[in-house]
């Protein structure tokens, strides 16, 4: 029994705007299936003197796409309180210990992973990317400061995501650099598994890297990486870009040629591609970027985007944000992302495109278990770029 | 008009002004009365019935605007803007307007026009061009009158979309020139300025709803199924496009669902221009889905109970949802239609709906319409299926309300609306002397209640027009 004081965190929250509407609950993607309820913990705080934080481990359902931030009346971060609660009980190490093991690895390696920090760029050793290792001497030398991240540094299946991403950089003659072994997690996921000092220690220690690099701009592989670096992090004065945005600029700019994928290359069929895209929560919902991946994708040639019926604003989470990546919920048996690759699947397309690597895992294992890889294909928009690339 | 008198200015010929025109005018004084559609009769001519008494709106509506058309003190200037106006003070309590008004060439001679529609009939756009009037839910032709009880029921050229007027040519022959029987059709004609002199001025201009796309939440525009409740009048109103038959897609609905507080009643959100800022700041709030207005639009718990009722009238076995945060039905016999409208059998739900979405089974791309809420009070999240769904948009300041508010010399309140001078002791005057505000301009409100407001800026343009003849 974990006995929380809800006044001290209402007000803190600001939590007395709620009128109980539910609109949070009512969108809410794990509500559907866990015993989730963020209007009803609200409610609680507001008129119980007291909360027992243990009696509630659907606490940790939570993938903090913040559908329920984006759309309340009133302006109250209901996903906030979700997060206030997780930190208390990190505060007191009743976490799963699955969480738990990955703020360890965090905390020792720099990634959630537990493989070595010395090992953070094996994904690209051979691809000669250039690396400001901070310090004075490296500073302003480079504009574009590309932020791999860790999952797309360690995880087999997401590296070639990122070597995509740095080919197709060089290819438009994008001078960039990245932080090589120095990188360290972002701490996003960190702070929404309720590890606040992780995160502030993260925080910290990244900022006066990155500002070390004297980069204009940071570039991030992960929609994760790029929300709390352009929301949490303060790095005024440096652009913080999702891929998505800076790729459709060298689009614009004339920078990079693409050409229809080659089918033999693709692995589908002959003719066109149809593709539909999954809109992340933390580049669509959270910020709001939603043309900008449709925008690469339509300016492949033989791509055809058909759209799900919910996307953009009204897109579906996969359940992989939020810690949810390393904790399986409550409630396994259905996974929002088994729903979504066969919305996917019922558009007909064959591709299905994401531009999160949470969401390439989550929506890769759903399209095995629910026995589609037959019809469909999870690829980031960073591989079809590659595949299209058509520069020297 | 009884020249011998000083004049009051109207601006807007909705119920306000229409109401206050009418009562200036019986007191004896000259009213012009200027509106920029080719009709007065504003939102409430769009309105199928009224709550509580469900009264049919264009019945009780109509015979005002005749009078208005009919009065000897009226002076109607329909399809007409003022383009300035300039206050003189001849003394402290005796103040002038110099007003310019434009009126739009309709490109028809209403001294010739019977309104006999054969040019409309005849009209190479006919079926083609978007009824503002119906809230796009049917065609009309280039030259149109709004409504069939349109005052004055005089043809108009729409100039956006007349071939004539758009592409410099239509066919070899002008067909709407060549049907007319009294030769009303006159493309020769240009724009007038006409100078007034008023003593007092009273703005009754009128609102506008949220754009639904604000709210991306619940598809409008996406699905044909969901619509604003101003596209619901226009559906169940007997002189609507359907004839009052409430159809989606030819089909009728058997399940309803209706949505309040859509973009009502949101804290600290920038939906829309609050009449005064940049367009670059309204390019970012469009893409920002923090959307809505912070107060109570005040009408939709009541226009909610009342679609539902017709829902319910048209269709006994609907199942029929409404969604709500709080019913708020205070005003004469409010309460108790919301009493009569669950007594039929109308569900209210308590919560605000999340999202809609369509429900397809494998493959099918043509299922059916969820609204997503929780229930709070059953505490768990719910799914109900609609074949229609209402939205209950938030009522918002006009677009031009800011520069409406610069061009008449009077403020606006941080919500946008008009300020009056003082919230509870002038609640009509502004702080400018002589200008007075009626209806939806000033804030949110009912039609008894614009009507009242609209009485009082009558009587009190009425003291303003007494003292100026000394």
């Amino acid at each position: 029994m974990m006995a929380l004081k809800t006044a001290e965190l209402t007000e803190q929250l600001e939590l007395l705007g709620c009128i109980q509407c539910g609109k949070c609950t009512g969108g809410c993607p794990v509500a559907r299936k866990t015993t989730l309820n963020i209007r009803s913990l609200i409610y609680h705080m507001l008129v119980e003197p007291e909360m027992d934080v243990d009696a509630h481990p659907e606490l940790w359902d939570c993938t903090c796409c913040f559908t329920c931030v984006e759309r309340c009346l009133k302006d109250v971060k209901p996903a906030e309180l979700i997060i206030a609660l997780r930190s208390q009980l990190v505060e007191s190490g009743r976490i799963p210990d699955t969480v738990g093991a990955a703020l360890m690895a965090i905390f020792r390696q720099g990634n959630p992973t537990g493989i070595a920090r010395e090992d953070r760029a094996n994904w690209g050793a051979d691809l000669g990317i250039k690396v400001a290792q901070g310090g004075a001497d490296r500073a302003g030398r480079f504009e574009t400061l590309y932020f791999v991240g860790c999952i797309p540094a360690y995880d087999q299946r997401v590296q070639p995501v990122a070597r995509a991403l740095a080919q197709t950089l060089a290819a438009a003659g994008v001078d960039f650099c990245t932080l090589g072994t120095e990188e360290s997690c972002c701490g996003n996921e960190v702070r929404r598994m309720g590890e606040l000092g992780l995160f502030e220690m993260l925080v910290e220690k990244n900022s006066e890297l990155i500002r070390s690099v004297g980069a204009s701009r940071v570039v991030t592989t992960s929609p994760h990486c790029f929300n709390t670096f352009k929301n949490e992090y303060g790095l005024d004065g440096i652009e913080v870009l999702h891929y998505t945005q800076f790729i459709t600029e060298l689009i614009e700019e004339g920078k990079l040629k693409l050409s229809e994928p080659p089918p033999s290359k693709r692995g589908g069929r002959e003719g066109g591609l149809t593709v539909t895209y999954h809109d992340p929560c933390f580049l669509g919902k959270q910020n709001h970027v939603f043309d900008e991946p449709r925008a690469i994708l339509q300016a492949i040639p033989g791509v055809k985007l058909v759209e799900m019926d919910r996307s953009r604003e009204r897109s579906l989470c996969c359940e992989g944000g939020g810690g949810r990546m390393w904790n399986e919920g409550t409630n396994l048996e259905e996974r929002l992302a088994f729903q979504r690759v066969q919305e996917a699947a019922d558009t007909g397309a064959e591709i299905l495109a994401v531009a999160c690597p949470f969401c390439l895992l989550t929506l890769e294992d759903a399209v095995k278990v629910q026995g589609l890889e037959e019809r469909l294909k999870v690829m980031d928009i960073m591989e079809l770029v590659s595949l299209a690339l058509h520069n020297g | 008009m009884n020249r011998g008198k000083p004049a009051a200015l109207v601006i807007g010929g909705g119920i306000a002004g229409i109401q206050a025109a009418l009562d200036i005018a019986d007191a004896g004084y000259p009213v012009y009365l200027v509106e920029r559609e080719p009709s007065i009769g504003g939102r409430m001519a769009q309105l199928d019935k009224t709550f509580p008494t469900l009264d049919c709106s264009s019945c009780i509506l109509t015979p005002k605007m005749v009078d208005v058309g009919n009065h000897p003190n009226i002076k109607l200037m329909t399809y007409s803007d003022v383009v300035s106006i300039d206050g003189v003070s001849e003394s402290a309590n005796q103040r002038m307007f110099h007003v310019q008004v434009r009126k739009k060439p309709r490109y028809v001679d209403v001294d010739k026009c019977t309104g006999c529609g054969s040019c409309a009939e005849a009209c190479r756009m006919k079926g083609r061009v978007t009824s503002h009037f119906n809230e796009g839910i049917s065609k009309r032709s280039a030259v149109y009158v709004p409504f069939p009880q349109a005052v004055p029921l005089k043809y108009t050229v729409d100039p956006e979309a007349c071939l004539l007027l758009t592409r410099g040519r239509c066919g070899k022959t002008l067909l709407c020139k060549d049907a007319c029987p009294a030769g009303a059709i006159d493309f020769e004609q240009r724009e007038e300025l006409v100078d007034l002199e008023v003593g007092a001025v009273i703005v009754a201009t009128g609102f506008d709803l949220l754009d639904p796309h604000l709210k991306p939440e619940f598809g409008y525009g996406v699905y044909p199924e969901v619509m604003t409740g101003l596209e619901f009048e226009r559906l169940s109103s007997a002189s609507g496009p359907t004839m009052g038959k409430i159809t989606v897609d030819g089909k009728e609905p058997k399940d309803v669902v209706l949505i309040k507080c859509v973009g009502s009643r949101e804290k600290d959100r920038r939906a829309f221009s609050l009449g005064r800022s940049s367009g670059a700041e309204r390019q970012t709030s469009s893409r920002d889905p923090h959307t809505g207005v912070p107060y109570c639009s005040r009408i939709c718990c009541m226009y909610t109970a009342k679609h539902a009722h017709l829902v319910r009238d048209q269709i006994p076995d609907a199942r029929i949802t409404v969604f709500y945060i709080d019913v708020r039905a205070s005003g004469k016999g409010y309460e108790e239609f919301y009493d009569r409208v669950r007594e039929e059998g109308v569900v209210y739900r308590r919560g605000e709906p999340a999202e809609v979405y369509r429900r397809g089974e494998k493959g099918d791309r043509n299922g059916r319409l969820v609204v997503a809420a929780e229930d709070t009070l059953l505490g768990k999240p719910v799914e109900v299926e609609a074949d229609l769904v209402v939205l209950a948009t938030a009522v918002v300041p006009r677009a031009d309300a800011g520069q409406v508010a610069e061009l008449v010399g009077i403020e606006c309140s941080p919500d946008g609306f008009f300020q009056e001078a003082h919230v509870k002791m002038h609640p009509v005057e502004t702080a400018t002397d002589g200008i007075f505000l009626a209806g939806c301009c000033q804030g949110p409100k009912d039609i008894p209640d614009a009507v009242a407001q609209a009485k009082a800026a009558a009587a009190s343009a009425l003291v303003a027009l007494r003292r100026l003849e000394g």
